[in-house]
């Protein structure tokens, strides 16, 4: 870009720099480097005369070492600049930046620091215990509210929602069941054949799927699919403001927004988990057929036969469940997004850990209940 | 005033069927600040757009510091890049940067500079756009709208570029954040020799800021000249947005201190 040059002469009067032809950010360095070179209690005279233009970056080099030529008792000659220059020169002199005080905390941190951010961090986890329950409470005082007052609930928000965490869910529920009845069935002959006992692969394919893959899965998949589109959906609602207008249009923003959600997810969650069960039969059934022989009217017979319908229920029962906790976790961090899109997106994604996260503990808990009581 | 910076002709843009500009021509002058006014829809924000090389036009030419930025190579065009900046509505900061950081994005490019000096260059331009030093260490979301307005005019300012577009700069500014804003124009463009390409609603600024105005109404750039000028055009909309009852109320302080 600029062609330019600075040159220094020391004699025993004085120092004297010279600048010459366009200065521009690109020669910076170096012109800080020639002027640093140049003892700060003496007079420096720099000669702008052969200097066609300089840029803020060269007039901030030259005024940092005025500062410092000044702070240590020695003058700085300006001599032959042009109007612009000059006129530039005293812009950004005055504007040279100071800075405030001390800089707040730099450097590492310490031991309390850290302990007081590990504080924080458990303290502010319980916080968001605490509001998610709160937000179940005001979730079911609304839903009693719509059972009672039949003519504010929000019918059409609620197929709506049917349809984009339902129906849209099928295919991929659907055809994630089916590859995992699929691999169920090819592991389960791998092993039991080494024992002839290749026709429990039937009690094995339909028991784990109907007891537990089935629904645990259909809800993770839910969790990621469904929590994370109502984080998006409800934060970028808060970040506009919009469930700010609501409040003050009297619309209450729990009725409105996450009744019909997560109400849609209890319902559908349900039928997920049974498409995905049959779906894992089917896939099951199919390999068992193609790896083992066993035909899709043995496996019937052997299914029916050897797999009682307590393990449906079992299944299903966790799906409601787990469809409440999802719903609850995705709207609740939906509220918390502040102002950023920052904060919607680190909300998105943590709202999709938490659910799964729940989703699997909540499991183990009814594994344990269910063990308990026998069934 | 006589070299012609930036030299659009018989542009044509279209979104779908919607013609938004059609024969346009338009010259900029160097070291002129011109204000781009004209209603919601008649395409200002556009026109800052494809100048910006933001954009591509459906027909014309757009000539900028003698390079053709619609056809021209792309390491012209690169380079070009290197000497115009552009404030965005609400500044456009990087939100994963400080301030101080987001000014220094551009001058990443020069590799000579050291970070040490980078930064003292960054913080100089946060001051020179009117922010304490302490802005510099916040993040865009900490600041208020005005501020953002200034720091994002730091970054389009951070390698002294010789041509500045500024789009809406007073919006959403309080009147005396707004008079501020461009009264830092005026000195900045006067100090610094930058030209200024400005789109605005904002009558004050045009009075206050603006050497040259020009009007985009009808797909085209009906009339260009001083503020003066303009209450002499016959034209229907020119004559309501510079004579109605907000245009006379911007004249007054005008009349009274003129400087």
């Amino acid at each position: 870009m600029a062609v330019g040059s600075i040159s220094v002469n020391s004699s025993t009067d004085g120092t004297r720099a010279a600048l010459s032809g366009r200065l521009g950010v690109a020669d910076v360095m170096q012109v800080n480097r020639a002027l640093k070179g140049v003892p700060d209690d003496q007079t420096l005279v720099l000669d702008m005369a052969a200097a066609e233009w300089i840029d803020t970056s060269i007039a901030w080099a030259i005024g940092v070492k005025q500062q410092a030529i000044e702070a240590a008792g020695g003058r700085l000659q300006i001599d032959g600049a042009l109007p612009e220059a000059r006129q530039l020169l005293d812009t950004v002199f005055a504007a040279l930046p100071k800075p405030d005080a001390a800089k707040a905390d730099g450097g590492r941190p310490s031991l309390t620091q850290m302990l007081d951010r590990v504080g924080r961090s458990i303290a502010g986890a319980g916080g968001v215990l605490a509001q998610s329950l709160a937000l179940l409470g005001m979730f079911l005082s609304r839903l009693g509210h719509s059972v009672l007052h039949p003519r504010d609930f929000r019918l059409t928000a609620l197929v709506h929602h049917c349809q984009a965490a339902g129906l849209g869910a099928v295919p991929i529920v659907a055809l994630m069941a089916f590859l995992i009845g699929v691999v169920l069935a090819f592991q389960g002959s791998m092993q039991l054949r080494q024992f002839g006992a290749e026709v429990f692969v039937v009690d094995l394919i339909s028991i784990s799927i109907l007891r537990e893959l089935g629904i645990l899965l259909t809800a993770i998949i839910v969790a990621g699919r469904t929590a994370s589109a109502f984080t998006a959906a409800i934060g970028s609602m808060k970040m506009r403001e919009e469930i700010d207008a609501m409040r003050t249009l009297a619309i209450d923003p729990v009725a409105a927004l996450i009744v019909p959600r997560v109400l849609a997810l209890i319902l559908m969650l349900p039928i997920l988990g049974l498409i995905a069960n049959l779906a894992g039969l089917i896939g099951g059934a199919l390999m068992a057929w193609v790896e083992l022989g066993i035909s899709p009217a043995m496996f019937q017979t052997r299914l029916i036969e050897g797999t009682d319908v307590k393990h449906v229920f079992v299944g299903l029962v966790k799906a409601p469940v787990f469809a409440l906790v999802i719903g609850i976790i995705g709207c609740q961090a939906g509220l918390r997004v502040k102002g950023t899109a920052e904060s919607l997106g680190s909300m998105t994604s943590s709202s999709v850990v938490a659910a799964i996260f729940a989703v699997i503990v909540i499991d183990a808990l009814f594994s344990i209940f269910f063990a308990q009581i026998g069934i | 005033m006589t070299e012609t910076v930036i030299e659009v002709r018989g542009l044509r843009t279209q979104f779908g069927t919607h013609v938004v500009h059609e024969a346009l021509d338009l010259d900029v002058y160097r070291g002129e600040i011109l204000g781009v006014v004209g209603g919601s829809g008649t395409g200002k924000s556009v026109l800052l757009r494809i100048i910006a090389g933001l954009l591509v036009p459906q027909a014309g030419q757009v000539t900028m510091l003698g390079t053709d930025i619609l056809h021209g190579a792309e390491a012209a065009q690169a380079a070009i890049g290197h000497r115009i900046g552009v404030m965005f509505q609400d500044g456009a900061l990087f939100s994963s940067l400080t301030v101080c950081e987001n000014v220094e994005v551009p001058l990443r490019a020069i590799k000579e500079l050291d970070p040490a000096t980078r930064e003292a260059l960054a913080r100089l331009k946060i001051s020179l756009a009117g922010l304490p030093w302490s802005a510099g260490d916040k993040y865009p979301s900490e600041l208020s709208g005005g501020m953002r307005k200034r720091a994002g005019l730091a970054r389009a300012l951070a390698l002294d570029p010789e041509i500045v577009f500024l789009d809406e700069p007073t919006a959403g500014l309080d009147p005396i954040g707004a008079a501020d804003f461009d009264l830092l124009i005026r000195k900045l463009s006067k100090t610094l020799g930058l030209t200024v390409f400005l789109v605005t609603h904002d009558l004050d600024t045009l009075h206050a800021v603006c050497d040259r105005v020009a009007v985009l109404a009808e797909r085209k750039v009906l009339v260009t000249g001083t503020m003066e000028d303009m209450l002499k055009v016959d034209h229907p909309w020119v004559k309501e947005y510079f004579q109605g009852p907000r245009a006379r109320a911007a004249q007054v302080p005008q009349a009274a201190g003129t400087s």
